[in-house]
């Protein structure tokens, strides 16, 4: 099917460990999570009650928003006009501290979203959950779903354990480089450290808040530790981010590094310029000013038409009505951000 | 942007800003040693400051983790000729940077001891009271145009109060200040009493950026570089923004002036937009809240200019001032440290004769009624 | 062109600097490496003296970790945000075709060559008196 616009970013919903992922889960991990009654792992980030996580209208009769696949359908596609859209699970695997539990779980993650969504709707592609606890065993993740075209990209939270540029990460960014996956860095925390510099926030508004400036530092660990400089070819997509911070965010990286390069001596050129071409981000939510001209200054200072990618966040509540483009955005960026840039960030998204 | 330049040019600006006196918001001075402080100290605690001595939670003793590009975080040509580190020595700094810049009113902002993070109370009660009658008495009192915040440790809550009204009865002080890096985000409630008490006394709160909370500079964990850690400082400022206004402390407090302090401004713009975008979606957590976000921030927020932002457009620094508003804005040159910014030429987009008086002067002035 | 006399080499040690005012200007004179540098004493960022900066190596590393050095003392780090310019050409590390500081070329000669070339001229009538034992540093303008 021709693609006319892609969405990057929709989140199919676990409905439980003991439940959705029962199947998938081995004899020894299948006896572990029924008799010691492991399930719940719906993020702190995302009550499944809380406004921002299903819009009402998105929400199914039963269950979690994002749980139903014929809801999902009729809302990505249908009503919000996808033509193909990536699946990126939020359930919590990922924050799990037992390494081989994290492993087990990631992978019960991928088997069902391939089984009971890639298979039963081509339009659909997913995301790998991977366990960044253990680096070698996320490797193995990727391996193992490598031969599969339908995952396109491999997913990982916003704020984990240590922050994605360093050392130890970089096998994990080795076999995504060579398997042509985009590093997908989706809004959510594993919660091991407070959400931000200052501390613990009353209120889920106030995190939500400040995942934009976690996300911001991690752009800022992966270039200064040299990713980008290690691994030419690998592409991040920022995830349900906002997008209106990158102007000032990077032009104070670039002028901190103009200043104290001596300390990264081998990031090799500004940091506005190593983002234009790495970084990708998804327009849900934009976060954009109420008028048209702030929003095209906005898009003028970011400097780049490529870095775009259309999204609805299914079923998360960033808008109301059917159209999920930001309002106001310039025309030639609405043309490249639903097909062209999503097609280039994710090469693995080949269209039948 | 130019390449080369040359003097003719910068002369032509330099003319035109020291044509106006400026109010500098935050120059810091430092301790030529710390027995400077040993005479209002009394001898239990000058005992403990040379024994024990400070207490925060950081690695080292004597230096950050995160060593800075240039000697104490400081411009190399700062350093006394008599001796002592950069902004130890009033007769130098007035020959460097206030005379010949014009400085009208200087705002003192005092790092040293971090006061504000000191994890022994009793210590940081007492270093707290001695910094800031050292302010009066070897910078105020020695130079009008200098003038004293009162710095206070915020996670110590009877003690903050004590020393707010203490040094609110002299008179000589401008405002109170607190670190953005503390055991709990400031708007939390154990901190109203100190808002409370400044709204009161018509004092503005001051946030200046640093500070030892306990917490990494990120959300993700700690960074490996001083690059990281330093851009880091703008997060922690947005962070802030986010836990005052949605805590409700303006709401609460509609007469409390809150300053920031060296987090720069070209975060402040889409800080208001994504607040106010998501406002709708999270109202029902935050029923206190009685206005739009950025409603808030335009009417009780100011911040300081410095390190200002650096597009390479001109224009694009113009539309970050008329986001934030014109007289949202502070100038501040951090003097002495590295990023200094030099009033003379660090505005790199043109700004009418009001426009420049408002930022360099009158907003200040009338934020800290001098 | 003019040529200006600034400094005997003996006053400016190897690692050290002198400024000079020269047509109202100030101009930094370096000494690295057995030569000696001339840069206008100004950065183009926020107009920061420049012999108070920094005098490091040329840094350049293939990899995170690896750090390769060449041309030590050549380059500055301004004493202020910590630019770098290379001292031979004036140029930023960052952007050098936009962002430079005006360098002048620089002669070195002895007293002798000195005084027999000052006869034809054009030197700029110097307070600084050329013995003839002692060697130059010459600052083209």
């Amino acid at each position: 099917m021709a693609a006319t616009r892609i969405d990057c970013d929709i989140h199919p919903a676990v409905g439980g460990t003991r439940t959705t992922l029962l199947p998938y889960l081995d004899d020894h991990w299948k006896e572990q999570v029924v008799s010691r009654a492991i399930d719940g792992l719906d993020l702190t980030s995302y009550p499944p009650n809380m406004p921002l996580s299903g819009r009402p209208d998105w929400r199914p009769k039963a269950g979690k928003p994002g749980s139903d696949l014929k809801t999902v359908q009729r809302g990505a596609f249908e009503q919000l006009g996808a033509s193909h859209a990536i699946c990126n699970v939020l359930y919590g695997a990922q924050a799990v501290y037992d390494p081989y539990m994290a492993s087990a779980f990631c992978k019960a993650i991928n088997d069902w979203i391939a089984a009971e969504w890639l298979s039963e709707d081509e339009r659909l592609r997913a995301s790998i959950v991977v366990p960044m606890q253990a680096p070698d065993l996320a490797v193995e993740e990727i391996e193992r779903r490598a031969s599969d075209n339908r995952f396109v990209s491999i997913l990982v939270l916003a704020q984990g354990e240590t922050l994605l540029g360093r050392r130890h990460f970089w096998p994990v960014y080795q076999a995504a480089e060579k398997h042509k996956l985009p590093l997908a860095i989706h809004a959510g925390s594993a919660y091991r450290f407070a959400p931000s510099s200052i501390g613990w926030p009353s209120h889920r508004y106030e995190y939500y808040f400040v995942e934009a400036q976690a996300f911001q530092a991690q752009i800022l660990s992966l270039i200064y530790e040299g990713v980008f400089g290690k691994f030419p070819d690998l592409k991040v997509v920022l995830m349900e981010s906002g997008v209106t911070w990158l102007p000032a965010f990077m032009w104070r990286a670039n002028k901190t590094w103009r200043g104290v390069r001596v300390e990264v001596p081998w990031v090799e050129r500004e940091p506005a310029s190593i983002i234009r071409d790495h970084i990708r981000v998804t327009m849900q939510p934009f976060d954009g000013p109420p008028d048209a001209t702030g929003v095209a200054d906005v898009i003028d200072q970011i400097g780049s038409d490529r870095m775009f990618l259309f999204a609805s966040d299914y079923p998360h509540w960033q808008f109301d009505g059917d159209d999920a483009i930001p309002p106001h955005l310039p025309q030639s960026i609405v043309s490249r951000m639903c097909v062209d840039n999503p097609l280039e960030t994710f090469p693995r998204l080949k269209l039948n | 942007m130019s390449d080369v330049i040359d003097r003719p040019a910068l002369e032509k600006e330099a003319t035109a800003a020291t044509r106006l006196r400026i109010v500098d918001c935050d120059i810091h001075p430092s301790l030529h040693s710390r027995a400077d402080l040993n005479h209002f100290l009394p001898k239990r605690w000058q005992e403990h400051m040379k024994t024990y001595g400070d207490h925060l939670r950081t690695p080292y003793i004597g230096t950050t983790p995160y060593p800075r590009s240039s000697p104490l975080i400081c411009r190399r040509d700062a350093w006394p000729p008599t001796g002592g580190p950069p902004g130890s020595d009033l007769a130098f700094m007035r020959k460097q940077h206030l005379d010949p810049l014009d400085v009208e009113f200087g705002i003192l902002q005092v790092l040293d001891l971090f006061i504000f993070s000191q994890q022994n109370l009793e210590f940081g009660a007492a270093i707290q009271r001695a910094i800031n009658e050292w302010q009066l008495a070897f910078w105020s009192h020695r130079d009008p145009r200098l003038k004293a915040s009162i710095l206070v440790s915020q996670d110590d809550t009877e003690t903050a109060l004590a020393e707010i009204d203490r040094c609110a009865k002299t008179g000589e002080y401008i405002q109170v200040n607190i670190s953005p890096r503390a055991n709990e985000p400031l708007g939390r409630r154990r901190y109203w009493p100190i808002y409370q008490r400044a709204e009161a006394l018509g004092l503005p709160l001051g946030i200046h950026v640093g500070g030892y909370g306990g917490h990494a500079p990120t959300g993700g964990g700690w960074p490996s570089y001083y690059c990281e850690e330093h851009q880091s400082n703008a997060h922690t400022m947005a962070a802030q923004l986010a836990s005052l206004v949605i805590e409700g402390v303006p709401e609460r407090f509609p007469k409390l002036k809150i300053v920031f302090i060296e987090g720069g401004f070209g975060w402040i713009a889409s800080a208001m937009w994504r607040m106010d975008r998501h406002f709708e979606r999270f109202r029902s957590e935050v029923p206190h809240l009685k206005r739009k976000p950025s409603e808030y921030v335009k009417e009780q927020f100011w911040f300081t200019t410095q390190p200002i932002d650096e597009p390479d457009e001109a224009r694009h620094l113009r539309q970050l001032i008329e986001w934030v508003g014109i007289d949202r804005l502070l100038f501040s040159s951090d003097y002495p440290h590295w990023d200094f910014d030099d009033p003379r030429f660090a505005f790199k987009t043109p700004l009418t004769d009001a426009e420049r008086k408002k930022i360099f002067s009158t907003n200040a002035r009338g934020v800290y009624k001098i | 062109m003019a040529r200006h006399v600034v400094a005997r080499t003996s006053e400016i040690p190897p690692g050290g600097n002198k400024v000079v005012g020269i047509d109202g200007r100030d101009i930094v004179v370096f000494h690295v490496n057995g030569e000696f540098f001339a840069l206008l004493n100004r950065c183009p960022h926020e107009g920061a003296p420049l012999d108070k900066a920094a005098c490091v190596a040329r840094l350049t590393s293939p990899e995170p970790g690896v750090y390769q050095r060449s041309r030590v003392g050549e380059l500055l780090r301004c004493a202020w945000h910590g630019w770098e310019f290379d001292m031979r050409n004036g140029q930023s590390w960052f952007d050098p075709k936009r962002f430079k500081v005006r360098s002048f070329p620089v002669a070195v000669e002895s007293g002798e060559e000195l005084a027999a070339e000052m006869k034809k001229g054009p030197y700029v009538a110097e307070t600084l008196p050329v013995v003839v034992e002692d060697s130059y540093v010459i600052v083209e303008t």
